[in-house]
């Protein structure tokens, strides 16, 4: 039980070290999903209003990339940023920019193909209305994600929880380094690995904690709208 | 209030639209101008829809020529329907009149004007922070009249607006449609009411298996039918 003691005392106290990889932690993930959402949301709406030669084949890839090994990701972006790589010239290998990069390959598939489905079924319900105003596709998109918001928190929370979760990418391409590129997840890997189980628990239980409460949050907001726009 | 272009009269020469193998619409010519409103009557299956969403430009024939006042292809500027299902935006009762406005292009400083106008016209005063997906078949079936309305049509077409209401909600709705004719707009709609058509109805046209059968001014039509479809129809029985 002496763990679990350290563990709390650690939170409670607002353990420095605790605090700082907490920050760097929701930064990277945020930072990803921001960037994951803007590319995965009009992506998914692409593919939902668009019909073109190939487009099962893109949905079916994007459907599969959600399954994305995390550290096949980091070792790509690894390969892609190392010195010698292409991108190698931006030298930001280990560093929280390379963090957010993988986290935000992880987590655009996950983000299109939900919002692809979100947007779809509900252009299928709006076709005839939104054609008979005669909306240019522009503003159907434009309409689509709007009215679609509320599903689209829920993909958006799916995201964040692969990001928030995630290990394997940003200790291959983070380097988990102390006190620059360590974030909750690599730090419990690696204290849990050195048998040091107060700062990895107390960890786990933040992590836990931002996750239900972000979530919290996503719920109340979405409530909140659904009664104020039906 | 906008000029013209009004879009009418709306032609259909020679139309047939094909789906799945299945003729929907078969060797279709009518004309719909400006006037009292047109009843598009028939038994269900007998491509009275189809007609509709065809004239308000959302289907393309398989073969002839749809023309809006003599020009094919034409986007819909200055039309308007209402489906018997309308779709409620996810936002309130205003702000769906509010992005009809918008898509018509209505200077933005007039909105708060037209959208009471609006609610008034159609009987949802003070409803308009509600949103719009509460409220009830009846009363969402209004609103899909004010949006349609918003755009300041020539022509609105109308897709059973009334199949799913009570009496009441039945009543308004024809009130509605009432009182948007007399404005000088040009109602075209479909129904498989009689009663409804009768009350509504300048003009009359009666539609089997994908064919138009009859036409013409409807107290002439209920008093004298032409054709044995026709009269089979008006009797109450089943046609085949």
């Amino acid at each position: 039980m002496q763990p679990q003691m350290s563990a709390l005392d650690l939170i409670l106290s607002g353990d420095p070290t605790l605090l700082a990889i907490v920050r760097l932690s929701l930064i990277v993930s945020l930072s990803a999903i921001v960037l994951a959402a803007m590319i995965g949301v009009p992506l998914g709406a692409f593919l939902a209003l668009n019909r073109f030669r190939g487009r099962e084949a893109v949905i079916v890839v994007i459907n599969a990339l959600m399954g994305l090994p995390p550290v096949v990701v980091g070792l790509a972006v690894y390969l892609l940023l190392s010195r010698s790589g292409p991108l190698g010239t931006f030298g930001i290998l280990f560093t929280p920019q390379a963090m957010i990069v993988a986290q935000t390959i992880l987590v655009t598939p996950i983000i299109a193909a939900l919002s692809r489905q979100i947007i779809e079924d509900l252009w299928l319900e709006y076709r005839d209305e939104l054609t008979a105003m005669n909306i240019g596709p522009f503003a159907r998109i434009l309409t689509l994600i709007w009215d679609g918001r509320f599903g689209l928190v829920v993909a958006l929370l799916a995201g964040f929880g692969r990001a928030a979760a995630e290990v394997g990418a940003i200790i291959v391409v983070g380097g988990n380094i102390d006190g620059f590129t360590r974030t909750m997840t690599t730090t419990i890997a690696l204290e849990t690995s050195k048998g040091d189980l107060p700062l990895a628990m107390g960890l786990g239980v933040v992590l836990i904690t931002i996750i239900i409460l972000v979530n919290a949050f996503a719920w109340t907001l979405r409530r909140a709208g659904e009664r104020l726009a039906g | 209030m906008r000029a013209p272009p009004s879009e009418l009269p709306i032609r259909f020469d020679d139309v047939t639209f094909d789906a799945g193998g299945i003729t929907i619409l078969d060797r279709v010519s009518l004309t719909l101008g400006a006037g009292a409103p047109t009843l598009i009557i028939g038994p269900n299956g007998s491509g009275k829809t189809t007609l509709l969403r065809m004239a308000m430009g959302l289907l393309s024939a398989s073969s002839g020529r749809v023309t809006w006042d003599g020009v094919a292809n034409r986007p819909p500027i200055r039309r308007a329907i209402v489906f018997q299902r309308p779709i409620m935006l996810r936002r309130s009762v205003g702000e769906n009149i509010r992005y009809s406005l918008k898509a018509a292009h209505i200077p933005g400083d007039r909105h708060p004007a037209r959208i009471e106008e609006l609610l008034a016209l159609v009987g949802l005063d003070g409803m308009a922070q509600r949103p719009a997906r509460r409220l009830s078949g009846g009363e969402q079936q209004r609103l899909a009249l004010a949006r349609a309305l918003a755009r300041d049509p020539a022509v609105l077409f109308l897709d059973e607006p009334t199949a799913s209401l009570d009496p009441a909600a039945t009543k308004s709705v024809e009130d509605i449609i009432r009182a948007v004719a007399a404005r000088g707009i040009k109602v075209a709609m479909t129904t498989h009411d009689l009663g409804e058509a009768r009350r509504l109805a300048g003009d009359i046209v009666f539609m089997h298996r994908g064919r138009i059968v009859e036409t013409g001014d409807a107290a002439s039509f209920f008093r004298l039918p032409q054709t044995g479809e026709a009269r089979t129809f008006l009797a109450g029985d089943l046609l085949l």
